[in-house]
């Protein structure tokens, strides 16, 4: 049993970290329709980025993350502007092979910089260890990850709820001609959007240095996990990415602990599985694309 | 118009006529395959390389008809070449060497596998089909990967051997046979598609592609159209798949790998898809690039290969195949527009 409560709470840790990078995702394709295969590379930027900060400019680790944030968040601009934007009302095709091509130019230019090894990332001795929590020992940082997950997921909900932005970021989401006609300005948004849910990618990778790990093949490595969880967990939709995102990190989790034999078998199954019941995602009703 | 009015009886139809036409092998085309010929004399040297050209244009090929003609957007088409390039490879292990029946075995596994997959895959939409493919060859290469007593694991599949090609001709090592055996087969069934796609059934699956709701209006059943043109397409790219084991006589576990499907969409890409010549100019141009610039340093070249796919979606509209039509048309064009 408590071996049990181990599995699930590293799976829900490692969920709310594969969540903090998808939930970016989520926004572009609920809101643009724009199928980015590259949203990887957000999060591995993050992780790099939590390298060189500490391991070069000796930046600590708490106040490397918004950094890191606020970095990625401006390079996703820049991105957006140039390369995405042309291709919002282009053929999905053409937006698959420019992603891909990010992919390349970014595993490229990792192994050149960083060569094809893992990163290691020394997290400061506080969030080190364990905590002996009800007979359980849990690992300090994972406890921090979830605390971290838990409070983006608040922000985020308030954000799209309370918030004017969150109102036209929900209209566009739902209806995007007739936002439009209403005087929202669409691409405005999604690119606030895309930059915040960019900036929370490149936080997760960094976030994920330890848990995840980070060499160049990261973007596709990880690739069909964020694919997964935004069109499990339904376009658009924060709390749906969430779910899908713990579901999938706890399947995983125990998949490696209980069968370890078929490697990553179980979510290539549990994909097409899923694909094909929910083809609508776990809570949407929205059509997928 | 006029000219192809002129140019046929008047009791045959406008619209048959230019059936006719389509159906017509061009000049250019006849070149080509001629070319292709005359390289076993030209190039002894490099024929091993050639045939392995050719191979990975048929698999291109079998993209094309897919995706350029049917619109099916797939990242995981290499599924069909691994699955054809095991069960070759698998076969002879087995004791049956005879390389063109392999080749129609190793076709028809990879066709049934199709099939059965072609209804995951036509299910969805645009993300959900390109989800599914992928899942499905990282799925595959999973298998390949924990079954090493049967597919060698990582190691790759040794120990094939080719038999005689209809037990006449017997593989060499400068890859004289291969050569012209996978010229033979290559060409033996581009004839197959190219007539197939230039019939009624070809149109039939362009419409589909550029409007699904006017296609069923008029009438084209489009599941079973998208159905047995991917089974199709599966059973080409089984074949290519089964070409490559038979010539190298070596399965290596990256037949499965992601960067084969991705290589192959930037192949057609860059050759220009629905074109049907356009994966034969696009592997030519791929690997020869790769063997020149990519053996050196394999990171330099992913940069480029990522930094061309960038910029091909911005302005190579159509790949080299369309560069060279826009380029071949210009001049016409000025003509017209000078003649009052």
């Amino acid at each position: 049993m408590t071996n049990f409560l181990g599995i699930l709470f590293d799976g829900l840790a490692y969920g709310m970290l594969l969540y903090l990078i998808s939930v970016g995702l989520s926004v572009t394709l609920g809101l643009m329709g724009f199928i980015n295969l590259a949203h990887g590379v957000f999060a591995m930027a993050g992780g790099y980025l939590l390298v060189v900060l500490m391991g070069r400019f000796g930046v600590g680790f708490v106040p490397a993350l918004p950094i890191i944030f606020v970095a990625v968040a401006l390079a996703s601009l820049v991105l957006e502007r140039t390369l995405y934007r042309p291709l919002y009302s282009s053929a999905h095709l053409d937006q698959v092979l420019m992603t891909i091509g990010i992919i390349f130019v970014a595993v490229a230019g990792a192994t050149y910089v960083w060569g094809v090894g893992q990163q290691p990332v020394a997290i400061p001795a506080w969030m080190s260890g364990q905590l002996a929590v009800a007979g359980l020992d849990l690992s300090r940082y994972r406890l921090f990850l979830i605390a971290v997950g838990i409070v983006i997921t608040v922000l985020l909900l308030f954000g799209l709820e309370r918030t004017r932005f969150g109102a036209r970021v929900r209209a566009a989401v739902e209806r995007r001609r007739t936002a439009e006609s209403m005087g929202i300005h669409v691409e405005r948004v999604f690119q606030v959007a895309f930059a915040i849910g960019s900036g929370l990618a490149g936080l997760g990778g960094a976030l994920g240095v330890n848990v995840l790990g980070l060499d160049p093949g990261f973007p596709l490595k990880f690739l069909v996990y964020f694919l997964l969880i935004v069109v499990v967990g339904g376009p658009g939709k924060v709390i749906g990415t969430l779910l899908a995102a713990l579901l999938l990190g706890v399947a995983d989790t125990a998949g490696k602990y209980y069968v370890p034999e078929t490697g990553a078998f179980v979510i290539y199954v549990a994909m097409i599985v899923l694909l094909l019941l929910f083809p609508n995602g776990l809570l949407g009703r929205r059509k997928l694309l | 118009m006029s000219m192809k009015a002129r140019a046929c009886s008047p009791s045959i139809p406008p619209y048959v006529a230019a059936l006719h036409v389509r159906e017509r092998w061009k000049k250019a085309e006849l070149a080509f395959w001629l070319a292709l010929a005359a390289l076993f004399f030209v190039l002894p040297a490099h024929l091993m390389f050639a045939s392995q050209i050719l191979i990975t244009g048929l698999f291109a090929l079998s993209l094309d008809l897919i995706l350029g003609y049917a619109g099916i957007v797939t990242l995981g088409h290499a599924a069909f070449f691994g699955l054809g390039a095991y069960s070759a490879g698998l076969l002879s292990k087995w004791g049956w060497s005879e390389p063109v029946t392999g080749l129609l075995l190793s076709g028809a596994v990879a066709g049934a596998f199709g099939y059965l997959s072609s209804f995951l895959v036509l299910r969805g939409k645009d993300l959900t089909r390109l989800m599914i493919t992928l899942g499905i060859s990282l799925l595959l290469y999973e298998v390949a990967n924990s079954a090493g007593e049967l597919t060698g694991g990582v190691d790759g599949l040794q120990g094939v051997e080719a038999g005689k090609v209809l037990g006449l001709f017997g593989f060499d090592l400068w890859g004289r046979t291969a050569y012209l055996y996978v010229l033979c087969v290559t060409f033996l069934l581009f004839a197959l598609v190219r007539a197939l796609m230039t019939s009624p059934y070809g149109l039939s699956l362009r419409s589909i592609r550029e409007n699904p709701q006017r296609a069923i209006a008029i009438g084209i059943p489009i599941r079973a159209r998208l159905t047995n043109i991917y089974t199709f397409s599966a059973v080409l790219a089984g074949i290519a798949g089964a070409l490559l084991t038979q010539t190298t006589q070596f399965v290596a576990i990256d037949v499965f790998h992601f960067q084969r499907s991705a290589d192959l969409l930037i192949i057609l890409i860059v050759g220009g898809a629905a074109t049907l010549y356009g994966g034969f100019v696009g592997a030519a141009v791929f690997m020869i690039a790769q063997d020149k610039l990519g053996k050196a340093n394999p990171e330099y070249w992913l940069f480029w290969l990522g930094i061309l796919l960038i910029v091909s979606t911005r302005y190579l509209r159509g790949g080299v195949l369309g560069a060279l039509h826009r380029l071949l048309r210009l001049p016409a064009r000025e003509r017209k527009a000078v003649r009052p």
